[in-house]
């Protein structure tokens, strides 16, 4: 289809996925390109959040599931037998609709990863958390207080602080799942900026359920539907003149 | 029809602040039982003997009166329970909760909790006839009543406590904690003992000291197999009496009402009440002090 000419970072062919007998997923071909932020929408339960998870391997906490099909990181197929999981999740990193923060200090949240990886020098981690906490817009709030415990941050912080935390690590792709939902609008806001500034350095994927936050942030869009990808493209086009009559029912709010 | 409902309700109140009243005072009853014979035995012998008395003879015509060999092996059994009970019983707590899957861990379960239900006996006679036997082929000069080997099977009879609980503490660690782990590339273990580990240590905790009220309570296992000589030693390869085994030695015996030797008993006992309620207070402390909030 591609002759390497454009660079996907994540793709999966023929995707199907399954909880014990229920599949969640059907059939989803999808190639999602370096450095843009995609959005994937749809009603509740149509299979956005078992999509995402599929690329750093997160359904396979769940017993009983199951998945057909590839799917490829940097080309590669990630769910393969040689896979080395730590690597992977290294390679792409995860934010999830709750934060949360381990209990522990808000320093030793943002070193966990890099000290899981092996770093041990303190200048390094100390270097890292900085930095993490800079790119994810919290540092000027917490830098006098890196040994509170993070639980006692605000929902919004909490959140930046999960993102400080998977940047850490310096991943290529992050994987958003609704990371807003539970968040005031200054907070939703804050992280929509945010999510503006991480789109130059990495590949985003973001699930969510407000479409005005699917436009606003993302290059291109995902609709899925009862567990099959139906449209995928630009999000400008999705918005404006989707092909399918089901996008348009969904994102004039006729259903959902 | 609404005054039914009212009274109904009144009285129920009344029926369960009756029960919590009872325990509590069944408790102070207890307290105060063994503070009266402690009393009219301190009358007779000093608190300085008491305390600095390094023998326990009180059935001796020449009667000495020092706690402190009870006291020794009281904390010697005691320690070396804990050294089987809390590693064997967290290692198999992670295990169960971080990387058993559930039909494994509703199989095994209930054979753990068996051991809870072994009589102490039969623990303290398989520390007496089958233990102390092996280990005299490791240790030939041990004595057959010795500390090490009522220790070490009173530890293995705890192992279900400290597991069990510390095993239901790791699993209320909310999963969310577990997969932020996950993502960040940690492995199983690294998750399971610096997240999964100290988000639940306010429950491990508990668990610990339910296994050092267990362990200092415990009373057949060194009464038979760890000998009945008060023995003020901190060697394991000693016979030694604990506080609980003097008391069932003496209580054996027919002890006339208001001796001396009847007052030992209560003595004692006031010691363990001491002890075991000042285990306690740590206990709630602890828990306070590590309870995490997600
Ligand atoms: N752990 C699970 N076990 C069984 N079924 C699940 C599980 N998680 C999700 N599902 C089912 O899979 C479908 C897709 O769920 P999900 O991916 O969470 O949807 P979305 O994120 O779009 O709301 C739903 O029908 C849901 O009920
Ligand atoms: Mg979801």
């Amino acid at each position: 289809m591609n002759n390497g000419k454009d660079n996907y970072a994540l793709e999966s062919k023929n995707v199907n996925f399954f909880y014990g007998s229920k599949q969640a997923l059907e059939n989803i071909t999808m190639q999602i390109p370096e450095k843009k932020v995609t959005a994937l929408i749809g009603p509740s339960g149509c299979g956005k959040s078992t999509y995402l998870r599929l690329f750093n391997r997160m359904n396979d906490l769940i017993a009983g599931t199951k998945v057909v099909g590839e799917v490829l990181v940097k080309n590669q197929d990630i769910y393969k037998n040689n896979v080395d999981l730590v690597e992977l999740r290294q390679h792409v990193g995860m934010v999830f609709q709750k934060s949360n923060p381990f209990p522990k200090s808000i320093f030793d949240n943002v070193a966990y990863g890099p000290r899981a990886h092996g770093i041990k020098s303190k200048d390094q981690i100390a270097y890292i958390v900085e930095r993490s906490l800079r790119q994810a817009a919290l540092w000027e709030e917490v830098k006098d207080s890196l040994n509170k415990n993070a639980t006692a941050l605000s929902g919004g912080q909490q959140q930046r602080l999960c993102i400080a935390r998977a940047l850490a690590v310096e991943p290529d792709v992050l994987l958003m799942d609704e990371p807003a939902s539970a968040l005031d609008p200054i907070a939703t806001q804050k992280i929509e900026e945010l999510i503006m500034d991480l789109k130059q350095n990495y590949t985003i994927v973001i699930v969510t359920h407000s479409m005005q936050q699917a436009a606003r942030v993302s290059d291109l869009t995902a609709f899925f539907y009862m567990g099959q990808l139906i449209e995928f493209g630009p999000t400008s086009k999705i918005f404006t003149n989707p092909s399918n009559t089901r996008t348009e029912d969904y994102i004039t709010g006729k259903f959902g | 029809m609404r005054n039914f409902q009212f009274y109904k309700e009144k009285f129920i109140e009344f029926l369960l602040f009756g029960c919590a009243f009872l325990s509590v005072i069944a408790t102070i009853g207890i307290a105060l039982t063994l503070i009266v014979e402690a009393i009219a035995f301190f009358k007779i012998v000093s608190l300085k003997e008491f305390f600095t008395s390094s023998e326990w003879t009180p059935m001796f015509s020449e009667a000495k009166y020092g706690i402190a060999p009870l006291i020794a092996g009281t904390f010697l059994t005691t320690i070396i329970a804990l050294l089987v009970a809390i590693p064997f019983g967290t290692i198999i707590a992670v295990f169960l909760s971080e990387y058993a899957n559930k039909k494994f861990r509703e199989a095994i379960k209930p054979v753990l909790e068996v051991l809870t239900a072994i009589p102490t006996v039969v623990f303290g006679y398989f520390a007496l006839l089958f233990i102390t036997p092996k280990l005299q082929v490791l240790l030939p000069d041990l004595p057959g009543f010795n500390v090490l080997s009522a220790g070490l099977v009173m530890g293995v009879m705890i192992i279900p406590y400290v597991s069990s609980l510390s095993e239901d503490a790791m699993q209320s660690v909310p999963n969310s904690l577990r997969e932020g782990a996950y993502a960040l590339g940690a492995t199983k273990l690294r998750t399971a003992f610096t997240v999964i580990f100290p988000a639940a240590l306010s429950g491990i905790t508990s668990s610990y000291i339910l296994a050092i009220s267990r362990a200092v309570g415990e009373t057949m296992i060194v009464a038979i197999a760890a000998g009945m000589q008060p023995n003020l030693t901190l060697n394991p390869t000693e016979p030694a009496q604990t506080i609980t085994a003097y008391i069932v030695q003496v209580s054996m015996g027919d002890l006339p009402h208001g001796t001396i030797g009847y007052q030992t008993i209560f003595v004692a006992g006031l010691v363990l009440f001491i002890f075991t309620f000042l285990f306690n207070i740590l206990g709630v402390y602890l828990r306070r002090r590590f309870r995490e909030v997600y």
